[in-house]
């Protein structure tokens, strides 16, 4: 064998791999069904937010260690950003990445339908200081925060419209 | 997405990159007899990689004949896009290109082949699942810097 037709062969595998892999990955939506079964089920969690200094308590376990929410730090880049009265989608993009963009029409639709959804979506490139506090990868990646501004779930990847639906915290109305 | 209408066929660079892929192919096929006939066929792809990243992928001869020959055969784009990450991409494949030319012709031929590998990784992503590999390396490479915190 020679190590031209050796690397070839090689280089398809790790990018048919890769591809597949990356196929299944994106757009799902991770750590969600976990943290919701503990809103739902723990009524203490639901006092917690409900009350004023909510913004200090951490769902669950929180995965974010130094901001006392996912929000603050966003705010803390972005401070005309308003949180959703339900959830926020916020959505990393940069200059280039095509699927931002499809993330983006289905993440403002979203925000569109239902109420009390917002969508913020952030430029990676600018706010480098938020996307290594909030160790985002890639772009898009779509963070869900729940009322009180901490994070559920994210995806890497663009999303699907029903992935987003099923990601958003307790579907209060219909 | 005001911004669509202005937008490319997104099965344009994913020709290209079809293209390309075949190109680097054929150099590393060659590359172990003959290197020097790999060098010429690596610089040929820098320079269609040149023209990508500094006029437009619509404006490389793959681009071109995209629009003339394929396009017209295949249904309507279901939606367009941006033309500027495949441009970026280009500029990073230049970069590939151009490392390999220069192992190639310079008897680094182990490195020349490395290079033309990792081109055909970002060239078969794009081909087939159309995921562009170097502006997701953009980030990434964003974030290396270093941190002022």
């Amino acid at each position: 064998m020679n190590p031209g037709l050796v690397i070839l062969v090689l280089a398809v595998v790790v990018a048919a791999g890769f591809g597949l892999y990356r196929r299944r990955v994106d757009g799902v939506f991770t750590t969600a069904p976990v943290v919701e079964e503990v809103a739902q089920r723990s009524p203490v969690v639901e006092e917690a937010i409900g009350r004023p200094d909510a913004g200090t308590f951490h769902v669950g376990a929180s995965r974010d260690p130094a901001p006392a929410t996912t929000w603050s730090a966003v705010t803390a880049s972005l401070p005309d950003a308003e949180l959703g009265e339900r959830a926020t989608l916020v959505q990393f993009s940069s200059a280039f990445c095509a699927p931002c963009r499809t993330t983006r029409v289905v993440l403002a639709d979203v925000a569109e339908q239902y109420d009390g959804v917002a969508h913020v979506e952030i430029d990676a490139e600018e706010h480098l200081e938020l996307v290594r506090e909030l160790d985002v990868r890639r772009t898009p990646t779509t963070l869900v925060l729940d009322r009180t501004g901490h994070e559920i779930t994210r995806a890497a990847g663009a999303p699907r419209r029903e992935q987003v639906l099923a990601a958003l915290p307790l579907h209060q109305e219909s | 997405m005001s911004d669509a209408t202005t937008g490319i066929d997104p099965r344009g660079p994913r020709f290209t990159a079809a293209v390309t892929f075949v190109v680097f192919a054929v150099a590393l096929l060659l590359s172990d007899a003959e290197p020097a006939i790999a060098a010429v066929v690596t610089g040929v792809q820098a320079v269609l990689f040149a023209i990508g990243a500094g006029l437009g992928v619509q404006k490389t001869p793959t681009g071109l004949f995209f629009r003339a020959v394929v396009r017209p055969r295949l249904t309507p784009p279901d939606h367009l896009e941006d033309p500027a990450p495949p441009r970026f991409a280009q500029a990073v494949g230049l970069v590939f290109a151009v490392v390999a030319t220069v192992g190639f012709a310079t008897g680094a031929v182990l490195l020349g082949q490395v290079f033309a590998g990792l081109a055909i990784v970002a060239a078969f992503l794009n081909a087939v699942f159309a995921f562009c590999l170097g502006c997701e390396m953009y980030l990434l490479g964003l974030r290396l810097r270093p941190a002022r915190a």
